[in-house]
């Protein structure tokens, strides 16, 4: 914020960052090759649904155009939206676990559409799901205000697994931008798509 | 790409950049006077306005500089983790992720108040405050517009603006007991002297600073309103959710009224960093009190809330 945003007392929307998602389909076999972790072939977009009609139908369009290209070679199964307990929407995608790359172009779709209509400054985090051999949960999560991914790791009983999450970091340190301010790794349990 | 839905309101800006320049013309006119009778009498009364000035800045600075720590204490609020709240904490992660703001320090009053406040000199000394009250009586969504309210007076640097705003105030009044106390002891024995000069000088001194003092007092509070205004204004742009703040506002304000009097008074010093007043306002002299007040008033805000509704459900955006 500027001297002048300061004395007016006004914020500027924060605009999303999105070029950094680009980065997750190799990443993504980093992470393999380091911790074991493969993608579930499973992500979200989460944002702050606003209020009125004019949101509602651009919901509704992504929503359309990304189930057309479900069942089609290289689509996924149609786009699920459900909305968390804290209002905030949640668009997932599911796609074959190898198909990173189809995962983060139908993510990259939802975003395009709310920055095209004004609305970037909604979006929240886009989340990609991971599992190991041993059924153990990891998602890293991208933050559009910060362009940087963090990972989380949740265990039964809203704790997480901090050990795990450190080693992550340490796995994807070149692959990714990750968030170095350690407050800002919020939580998101039960995240659709995790 | 440079659509935008989140153009900034000029009415506002405007208004505001008027009362901070009359606040500041004020102070110019002050010093001017202060040093015209300084010039006229010599060291004495320098002295007393040098004390005055270094009395009244470090007041303010400490209050600044501890803010976070005197509102916890004032309030009888206690600091809660995420696992003790993890609801409001939950609420508070993702607004800053939203705004890409720092996360501050959570806090519950456990007064049945519904209120909250933020303050802290900076985004990084920041402390959010709710009180049990809101919480019980808003729903989630309700509670998230209230604190989205509460960021932006962080992201606005509001406790800063308003402490430097309130320092002339706070000389002004200083001086006008100073120059009180001047007149009883130092003017009975300039007369005593055969100088009745200084027992003049001192009235004036202190007829300047009262004058100054009220008008101060006046655009500070007038100041403290656009600040509301533009905190409703950026929360609701951050939720997108104009209407839940509308009836979080219109329960709060309901609610407050109905609150017994020992309560408020307890809450009084902090109002001007609480969502709402502590006061009842609907009283006979409405115009009175009205430009007395930290808040504007709910039809105000309501009527604001309305315009950024339209502004946020354009079909295409300017």
């Amino acid at each position: 914020m500027g001297f002048l945003d300061t004395l007016f007392g006004r914020t500027k929307p924060v605009q999303p960052k999105l070029d950094d998602l680009f980065a997750l389909p190799s990443a993504a076999l980093t992470l393999e090759a380091g911790t074991g972790f493969t993608p579930t072939g499973s992500g979200s977009v989460s944002f702050r649904a606003v209020e009125g009609k004019t949101f509602a139908d651009i919901t509704k369009d992504v929503r359309e155009l990304l189930d057309m290209s479900a069942g089609e070679p290289g689509g996924g199964l149609p786009v699920e939206v459900t909305k968390d307990t804290f209002g905030y929407t949640w668009v997932v995608s599911s796609h074959m676990s190898d198909d990173v790359q189809g995962l983060v172009t139908d993510l990259h779709a939802v975003n395009t559409a709310l920055v095209d209509n004004g609305f970037g400054p909604q979006l929240l985090c886009t989340l990609v799901a991971f599992r190991d051999s041993s059924e153990r949960r990891l998602a890293l999560v991208y933050l559009y205000k910060r362009g940087t991914f963090y990972p989380f790791a949740p265990l039964p009983g809203e704790k997480r697994d901090n050990a795990l999450e450190l080693e992550v970091r340490g796995a994807l340190g070149d692959d990714l931008k990750i968030e170095q301010d350690l407050t800002r790794w919020f939580p998101v349990w039960g995240a659709p798509g995790l | 790409m440079a659509r935008t839905r989140y153009a900034p309101d000029r009415g506002l800006t405007v208004r505001m950049t008027a009362t901070m320049f009359l606040l500041g013309l004020v102070f110019v006119a002050f010093v001017v006077v202060i040093i015209g009778i300084m010039s006229a009498i010599g060291a004495s009364v320098g002295a007393i306005v040098f004390i005055a000035i270094l009395l009244g800045g470090g007041l303010a600075f400490t209050s600044l500089f501890y803010s976070d720590k005197i509102a916890l204490s004032t309030a009888g609020a206690r600091i809660v983790t995420p696992q003790q709240a993890p609801e409001l904490h939950g609420i508070v992660d993702r607004l800053c992720a939203l705004a890409d703001m720092d996360k501050p320090t959570v806090a519950i009053a456990p007064t049945n108040l519904p209120n909250a406040f933020a303050t802290g000199r900076n985004s990084k000394h920041s402390v959010l405050c709710v009180t049990q009250g809101l919480m019980d009586r808003l729903d989630s969504a309700e509670l998230e517009g209230v604190l989205a309210h509460e960021m932006s007076h962080v992201a606005h640097k509001d406790v800063q603006v308003m402490t430097y705003a309130s320092l002339l105030a706070i000389i002004a009044g200083l001086l006008v007991r100073f120059a009180f106390y001047g007149e009883l002891f130092g003017g009975g024995r300039g007369r005593s002297n055969n100088n009745g000069n200084a027992a003049l000088i001192f009235l004036a001194m202190m007829v300047v600073s009262a004058v100054v003092y009220a008008i101060s007092f006046l655009l500070i509070r007038l100041l403290s309103r656009y600040r509301e205004l533009a905190a409703d204004r950026s929360g609701a742009l951050l939720t997108g959710q104009p209407s839940v703040l509308k009836s979080a506002l219109i329960k709060v304000s309901g609610a407050m009224s109905q609150i017994p009097t020992q309560d408020l008074r307890s809450a009084e010093p902090l109002n001007a960093f609480f969502f709402a007043p502590a006061l009842n306002l609907r009283s006979p002299k409405a115009s009175l009190s009205k430009a007395f007040s930290t808040h504007p008033s709910l039809e105000k805000r309501i009527e604001q809330l309305d315009k950024i509704q339209r502004q946020l459900g354009q079909v295409s955006p300017e």
